[in-house]
């Protein structure tokens, strides 16, 4: 017996070959949690960062205050979105694997964060995506062609091959450009947000990151400049469980629940069921209208899990249960608002296959007009001289002569 | 026209922007209420309120990613970082986001920040108040790179950074705030009073970036540096009793080759002096520059006056300084070789 302090390495609950299990997971049941008015003090509101707000209970039906009551219209518009981004995230995965396009990342499984958040918000609301969120992308109509050319990098490549795939952009929807280094958009959503709080708008901005990032200096960062400035801005953690092969616990998650992060703060949590789409909504919904209505921001966690790799560069075999999404007890998202939509009358399996065979033809039919713009191999290409541009507003002078160095080698042999 | 040292000029141009475009917003750490720890905002936000001149959280990596979404919403933000000695913690956001958001989005997306940060030494402030970081945002692609010498060009030049889309790294030799520094510590410290250059419009006008000038034209060599150094070159090259011509570079980045090419093809002899430390310093490209430019018109190797490769020591400050020695040293070599 010693009273030595010990190093503490986090383990998750099963690695490849063992049982996986969640029991590590506080679950609350769906109804059971309060929903307060949006203009609620913090500090009366910290039970939300603990417990869970869930709405489809296990037999698929909506309880509790938090029910959104979300017409059909909307609930089918919501599958629908969610169908499509997992789809096309199908198809990007195997033409990937083909060799078509250098990288991939799935949304597999956390499909309701993007489109029951995305949903959530008005159009002039400026989102802050990480690289998991293409179901924004998605939602806000940007176009799979469009999507599919940036994953390209081909002629008609929205950021003229610049990126590496799924680095997306949509400024006319008001969706920011992606970027790889983790967390940096938290700050800069809360800039925005800022911005429109000095100009007297009522926009508001959101941003997303997982919760391995929450680890990273710029999500505390934000919050402490969301807390003291009051910024309008709804701040969102992706649970996912995975960040890589480090399981939550590496960023801390064995403590506390992310959505306490700010408790500390004063910023308002919800730790919430990221795969019931109704509570996601629901929950995004409150923190919107409380940060248009001058409450200042809220810190959502969604808690989920990550169905596929980390990206096409990953092989989770090697770290995790090969079985653990199965395991998972929040199911499937698409699959709980199918089931859902089906208890209301609204839906069948034979409509579900239908919208799924459709949607794949939509897909297909996007992915032969994307490759028309060419591939990274084949014609037409992207100009070299692309590479030149968008460093300055104006190209300085060094930037032409090495442009035009580049453009004289063209032609000769390498 | 008023006299004003380069605190007062810089102060000039915030006020000048403030009330010409309601978008711009000055932030930074104690900027606000208090008017900054070199006073370099003072009465601003009194005057403009305090949505336009905003106090910051000490977080310089907050700062600078909160700026850059404040610029992303259409603002045009003046960052103050206090000491450029503190600007590392915001590097990432520089290096990865602000310097790359318009190449990454094809042009959709960009932030036009300017961070202005106090730079350099004599000033007694040890390893933790004298830095001069310019040669490692020089090598970023995406930012500018400006470092100002006197109070016309720092309004000037701080001015055309605020307007221009690009973001701007601002740097600020704090040992000439309140007057011209020539290197020599032991002499009664100098004001801008006497000095041309601390004569300054009252309202606008730009000093434009990409554009060095040249502070004494001459033609036994050319010295090429910028800062505090400028000072320091005029009085070396005076004590060497040579005719120099001596360039300031002003903005580092991107750099203006044509006037160091003309003048250095002119004198045939060309010295690099800065501040910060040598290895992989800004003076090495200028060097490289001057090479490919001018090789064929050279007569001597170019030489090299930097501060050493060492952090900036307190007690040692004047040996670690490029003092006018270290330059007449330099100029004198650079003048032997037939």
């Amino acid at each position: 017996m010693t009273n030595n302090p010990k190093l503490h390495i986090p383990q998750p609950a099963a690695r490849p070959g063992e049982v996986p299990d969640f029991s590590y997971l506080d679950l609350s049941d769906a109804g059971a949690v309060f929903r307060p008015p949006t203009n609620a003090r913090a500090a009366e509101i910290e039970n939300l960062a603990l417990e869970m707000v869930r709405v489809l209970d296990d037999d698929h039906v909506a309880q509790g205050p938090w029910n959104p009551d979300l017409d059909k219209d909307t609930l089918l518009e919501a599958l629908r979105l969610m169908v499509l981004t997992r789809v096309y995230d199908d198809r990007m995965q195997r033409v990937q694997r083909q060799g078509k396009i250098t990288f991939y990342m799935q949304a597999l499984g956390e499909e309701a964060v993007s489109i029951g958040q995305g949903l959530a918000f008005e159009p002039g609301d400026m989102l802050f995506p990480a690289y998991r969120n293409q179901g924004l992308y998605i939602m806000r109509e940007t176009g799979l062609v469009e999507m599919m050319c940036q994953c390209l990098s081909n002629s008609r490549d929205m950021c003229k091959g610049r990126q590496m795939p799924i680095f997306y952009q949509n400024k006319k929807k008001n969706l920011f450009t992606i970027s790889g280094n983790l967390a940096t958009q938290y700050p800069q959503a809360v800039g925005w947000a800022m911005g429109s709080a000095i100009k007297g708008e009522d926009h508001i901005a959101a941003s997303w990151v997982g919760d391995g990032s929450t680890a990273e200096a710029d999500f505390h960062y934000a919050l402490t400049f969301a807390a003291v400035y009051n910024a309008p801005v709804v701040l969102n953690v992706i649970n996912n469980q995975w960040a890589i092969s480090t399981f939550q616990g590496f960023a801390g998650g064995e403590r506390r629940p992310f959505a306490a992060r700010g408790l500390g703060l004063g910023i308002p949590g919800i730790r919430v069921d990221g795969n019931d789409l109704l509570a996601v909504y629901a929950t995004t919904r409150w923190a919107a209208d409380r940060a248009r209505q001058g409450g200042g921001p809220t810190l959502i966690e969604l808690v989920t899990y990550r169905g596929g790799a980390h990206s096409t560069s990953d092989d989770p075999t090697r770290y995790r249960p090969k079985d653990e999404w199965e395991a998972f007890p929040l199911g499937d998202p698409v699959n709980r608002l199918k089931q859902h939509l089906i208890k209301l009358g609204h839906w069948s399996d034979e409509q579900q296959t239908k919208l799924e065979e459709e949607l794949r033809n939509t897909v297909n039919e996007a992915w032969k007009e994307a490759v028309s713009f060419g591939t990274l191999t084949e014609p037409p290409f992207l100009d070299v001289e692309l590479m030149f541009e968008d460093v300055f507003a104006e190209m300085p002078e060094h930037l032409k002569l090495q442009r035009n160095k580049l453009l004289d080698l063209r032609g000769e042999k390498s | 026209m008023s006299r004003m040292n380069m605190i007062q000029a810089i102060h000039s141009a915030h006020d000048v922007m403030l009330e010409k475009d309601p978008s711009v917003v000055a932030f930074g750490q104690d900027i606000g209420y208090f008017g900054g720890v070199f006073r370099c905002t003072d009465g601003l936000q009194k005057k403009y309120g305090e949505h336009r001149v905003i106090d910051a959280p000490i977080a310089e990596g907050g700062i600078v990613g909160t700026a850059i979404g404040l610029g992303i919403n259409g603002l045009r933000p003046v960052v103050e970082i206090q000491f450029a000695d503190y600007i590392y913690p915001g590097f990432d956001q520089i290096v990865s986001e602000l310097s790359r958001l318009r190449y990454r989005s094809a042009g959709d997306f960009y932030s036009p920040v300017t961070i202005r940060t106090p730079c350099g030494g004599g000033i007694r402030g040890g390893q933790t108040h004298s830095q001069s970081p310019e040669g490692i945002f020089t090598h970023l692609s995406g930012v500018m790179t400006v470092m100002v010498s006197n109070p016309y060009d720092a309004k000037g030049l701080l001015i055309s950074a605020i307007e221009s889309d690009d973001p701007i790294i601002f740097f600020e030799p704090k040992r000439i705030y309140n007057g011209p520094f020539d290197g020599d510590p032991d002499k009664p410290s100098a004001s801008w009073a006497s000095h041309p250059k601390g004569e300054v419009p009252d309202g606008y006008y730009t000093v434009p970036l990409g554009k060095a000038d040249i502070v004494e034209e001459g033609e036994d060599l050319t010295i090429i540096t910028y800062g505090t150094i400028v000072h320091v070159a005029q009085a070396a090259a005076e004590r060497a009793g040579v005719n120099a011509e001596i360039i300031d570079v002003r903005t580092l980045m991107p750099l203006d080759i044509d006037t160091l090419r003309e003048s250095v093809n002119k004198t045939g002899r060309a010295m690099v002096a800065h501040e910060a430390t040598r290895f992989c310093g800004y003076g090495a490209e200028l060097v490289a520059t001057i090479q490919k430019e001018c090789f064929w018109h050279l007569e001597a190797p170019i030489s090299r006056v930097t501060g050493w490769d060492t952090p900036y020591p307190h007690a040692f400050e004047w040996q670690y300084f490029p003092v006018q020695k270290r330059l007449v040293e330099g100029i004198r070599k650079l003048m032997e070789v037939e």
